[in-house]
């Protein structure tokens, strides 16, 4: 969809996309915060579906790389986005014609927006994860075969770099490299393509998913109405058209190593506690998660022990009970009363070869992925 | 022996222990003026107990007064802020995001500056000496007297925070500086508004410690004077003056810290706290209140600070009961009319005192004007009340194993000796006066949090081992006795993509040491300096 971006919208679109984080993805606080700026000096964010573009408009994947710690210090500007940017322009010796995020979960769905208001361009509402993912070689462009670079990255220096690497699993180990070098977070823009290519390999509408989920969940608190009914009512009709409440409990562990660079774990809830509702005190779920939740294991005495509920790519979201509100994996603490809900995504996630880069084998996971609405059907 | 005060919106109480006895405790009228019912309170106190005013060791208070300067906007002086970060950040400049009315209360001039570090040490930029020297003209020109200085990831590289407030003194010897890396943990904008928020109460603080100091002196009490700080700790008053903000939200950390004291050996316990109107409730871990994570929200304005984690409902004595289908208490209360409007008083209004006392729970009032009541709907109603409370005992806790649960406050009569769930309440003598005695067994903290980046577990073990020692060392230079402090809480968070990279979280505390204290005044720097260890110095900067 197209639509200009407004300070009252812009809380909701970043509450969605907090959704679409599935748990990771960061804070989009920050970013919420840079694009509030953007609008108050009186720029626009236009976001524009596909089809408005021309076959060969210049599109480029704008996203931040690096820890989230270091965004929360060293916070992030608009002007280190268009340095990537004009990095990458002056490599291809074009301009670019439009930005599009690279994620649309977290923070990073608002960095795009910062960057098109800064540099004029408009935003298109598609995304290459259709969610959060941890690596940016995880995307419908790749799985495609869009090579990701010639990438522009840039620090908050001024200093810049123009990656072309042999493939895009390199592209995303050197740029990691310089990242670091960078200080810990760097600007990038990759996967620079033709609207054409986005047309055929990017997940379309995300962003208007993401404001769409937001406003419902705004909407229902408002009015004091559940916000999962109004969630599972907000996808009905989309790409995203399965949502379901998976479980509903209290944490009762958290449990967080670090292997490989990531914030990899478990997170476990059981049912009961809630007042006049004891439950089953065997029914439990546990999430595995790598930044992103992963994997939804049903546990417990019953003939479900071990059935998985929800599987990556589909999404399952953390939600506060009460509220409806995201609850990010480092924000995960005993006690908190969560709702664990499940989405599934379109087709173009699914194939083979979408599941080979982003599916439960690219995540080291021993089970096959099967749709959401196959695990979880739809209690009527 | 310790007095505590606790001065609140509406009474100011006072206790006096002796160890771990009370010995005697008042509760007075809040007055206007700072001075006099703190006066009233510790005249009251001495008297009662019959004691020679030259046995009180300390003094230690806990007051709202910042809290409410910054909520009313009032009291506040002209402040300015420098950020040390150029050429990053500068895309979300200083106050940010702050509440307008607040904003203006404090007309700030901003500066960004170049300087700062990256997570692993290495300099964003070098400190430009003619920026500084512009900065401190502009104060001059604007006669400003109070600053905040932040610089990006300070907490882990505070020396340019120190260095640009040496060249601003050069110019500016009078200055009131206050330091980021001081004041909050990793994350700039809520750490740069904890900072900006001390800043602009420095010359309050200046007038409060002095009023306290002289409430004192009027007392003819010559004991150091300490405040409680939110997490449950003490400062002396000359830390007072430079660090006012960290006496934010220590009424709701006293009440617990006194519950937990009185209840005994109970380090791990859930508290509630219930008043007229509302009811608190928070946890005890290994004897301090548990802190909040994430973002506290003071007046309006996004902090880290450490605050303790509280949940609150609208429940407490005064409470209005509803009987409709069902029978339930509050939100709307009759407050300080109690003694008025409940029925217990002669009043015509149905509170949720009146049920304690028709439930056999509280004898207050006259028992036969709720005589009347409906058996059945008193126990609903008292049911329901404690079926409250337990959700939020069950909501704040931090294991699966249960806690014991301790009720203080004027409204504790509300609650049953056993809840739902098998939960035995313990319900202390003195738990009125739970806030003043919170304020009169505060200790001693220092705080680590920083961001290592350490390749294998030797390299771990050593980072963890520095941010311990460090943590110990910074309660010490506090004031803590040496021989007591001792580690309470070490936490590591992984940092997402950064390899080998992680925030490592250490908090220590102490007994206060008033072994090596004059009896003339609260002397914590100034002990050590005659000490001649210039270390304890350098520590106290880094605090």
């Amino acid at each position: 969809m197209s639509f200009t971006l407004t300070p009252e919208n812009l809380d909701d679109l970043a509450e969605g996309a907090a959704v679409l984080g599935t748990g990771g993805g960061g804070d989009p606080y920050i970013g919420r915060l840079l694009v509030e700026r953007q609008l108050r000096a009186g720029r626009d964010v236009r976001i524009v579906d596909l089809g408005t573009l021309r076959d060969d408009a210049l599109v480029v994947a704008v996203a931040m790389m690096g820890a989230p710690t270091v965004f929360i210090e060293k916070l992030p500007s608009p002007e280190g986005s268009v340095a990537a940017l004009r990095a990458l322009e002056r490599h291809l010796g074009r301009a670019v014609d439009a930005i599009m995020p690279l994620e649309a979960g977290g923070l990073n769905s608002m960095m795009p927006l910062v960057a098109a208001a800064a540099a004029d361009l408009p935003v298109v509402d598609a995304d290459g994860m259709g969610r959060a993912f941890p690596e940016i070689q995880m995307v419908t462009f790749n799985v495609a075969g869009v090579p990701g670079s010639p990438m522009g990255i840039a620090s908050d220096h001024g200093d810049s770099a123009v990656i072309e690497a042999a493939d895009n699993d390199r592209m995303e180990w050197l740029a990691r490299g310089l990242t670091i070098r960078m200080g810990g977070a760097a600007y990038t823009a990759s996967y620079p393509m033709s609207a054409a290519t986005v047309r055929e390999t990017a997940v379309p509408g995300t962003l208007g998913l993401a404001l769409r989920i937001g406003t419902a969940l705004r909407t229902a608190r408002e009015h004091h109405r559940d916000p999962f009914d109004a969630l599972t009512a907000a996808l009905r009709g989309t790409f995203y058209s399965h949502g379901r409440v998976l479980f509903r409990g209290k944490v009762v562990d958290v449990d967080r190593t670090t292997v490989g660079g990531f914030a990899r774990g478990q997170v476990t809830l059981a049912a009961g506690g809630e007042s006049g509702d004891p439950g089953d005190p065997g029914d439990r779920i546990v999430i595995t998660f790598q930044n992103e939740h992963l994997v939804a294991v049903r546990e417990g005495g019953h003939e479900r022990d071990g059935q998985v509920a929800a599987i990556v790519p589909d999404l399952i979201c953390t939600l506060n009970t009460e509220t409806g509100r995201p609850v990010t994996t480092e924000a995960l603490a005993y006690g908190q009363r969560l709702t664990v809900y499940a989405i599934s995504t379109p087709a173009i996630m699914r194939s083979p070869e979408a599941l080979a880069c982003f599916g439960p084998s690219a995540f080291g996971l021993d089970r096959p992925y099967t749709p959401l609405e196959e695990l979880t059907p739809a209690t009527p | 022996m310790r007095v505590g005060i606790d001065v609140g919106g509406t009474h100011t109480d006072a206790v006096l222990m002796d160890a771990a006895t009370v010995v005697a405790s008042v509760k007075t009228a809040t007055t206007q003026d700072v001075t006099g019912g703190v006066v009233t309170a510790l005249h009251d106190l001495v008297s009662s107990a019959g004691i020679d005013r030259d046995r009180i060791g300390a003094v230690m208070i806990g007051t709202t007064h910042f809290t409410n300067a910054l909520v009313t906007g009032r009291g506040l002086a002209r402040t300015a802020v420098v950020r040390l970060a150029l050429p990053a950040t500068s895309g979300l400049p200083p106050l940010v995001n702050w509440p307008a009315a607040l904003h203006a209360a404090i007309d700030p001039r901003v500066h960004l500056c170049h300087g700062g570090h990256e997570f692993d040490g290495r300099a964003i930029a070098p400190l430009r000496r003619e920026e500084l020297l512009r900065v401190a003209g502009d104060l001059e020109a604007h006669d400003i007297r109070t600053v905040a200085i932040g610089s990006v990831f300070s907490p882990a590289a505070p020396e340019l925070e120190e260095q640009a407030a040496a060249v601003l003194l050069e110019e500016l010897p009078h200055l009131h500086v206050s330091l980021s890396h001081q004041l909050g943990r990793i994350g700039l904008l809520e750490r740069e508004n904890a900072t900006v928020i001390n800043a602009c109460l420095r010359e309050l603080a200046d007038e409060i410690v002095e009023a306290f100091v002289g409430a004192l002196r009027t007392a003819g009490i010559s004991a150091p004077l300490y405040l409680s700080q939110n997490d449950g700790t003490l400062m002396d008053a000359e830390y007072t003056r430079r660090y006012p903000v960290r006496t934010f939200a220590s009424g709701p950390t006293n009440s617990m810290r006194g519950a937990a004291f009185l209840a005994g050996e109970l380090s791990d316990c859930a508290v509630v706290d219930i008043g007229g109107t509302t009811t608190d409730v928070g946890v005890i871990n290994r004897g301090y209140p548990r802190q909040a994570t994430g973002e506290v929200d003071i007046g309006g304005v996004r902090t880290n600070f450490r605050m303790p984690d509280v949940l609150s409902i609208g429940l407490g004595g005064g409470s209005l009961v509803t009987t409709g289908p069902s029978v339930s208490a509050g939100p709307d209360s009759v407050g300080f009319r109690l003694t008025r409007q409940a029925l217990v008083f002669g009043g015509d209004v149905l509170t949720a005192t009146d049920l304690a006392v028709a439930g056999g729970l509280a004898e207050i009032g006259d028992p036969s004007l709720v005589r009347h009541l409906d058996p059945g709907l008193v126990r609903r109603g008292l049911d329901w009340m404690a079926g409250r409370v337990v959700e939020l005992v069950d909501r704040i806790r931090v294991s699966a194993a249960p806690l014991p649960i301790v009720v203080v406050g004027g409204g504790g009569v509300l609650m049953p000796e056993v809840l739902p769930g098998d939960l035995a309440v313990h319900r202390p003598p003195h738990h009125a006066v739970a806030n003043a005695i919170g304020a009169a067994i505060g200790q001693i903290g220092g705080d680590v949090d920083r961001v290592v980046a350490v390749d294998g577990p030797r390299a771990r073990e050593e980072a963890i081992a520095a941010a311990r020692a460090e943590a110990e060392r910074i309660a010490v230079s506090a004031g803590a006795a040496p021989g007591t402090v001792r580690i309470v809480d070490v936490t590591e968070v992984h940092v997402a993509y950064l390899p080998g990279g992680r925030r490592v979280q250490v908090r220590a505390v102490g007994d206060l040491d008033l072994e090596h204290r004059p009896a003339g005044g609260p002397a914590a720097d100034g002990t050590r300096a005659e000490a001649g260890t210039a270390r304890g110095h350098e520590q106290d900067a880094r605090r």
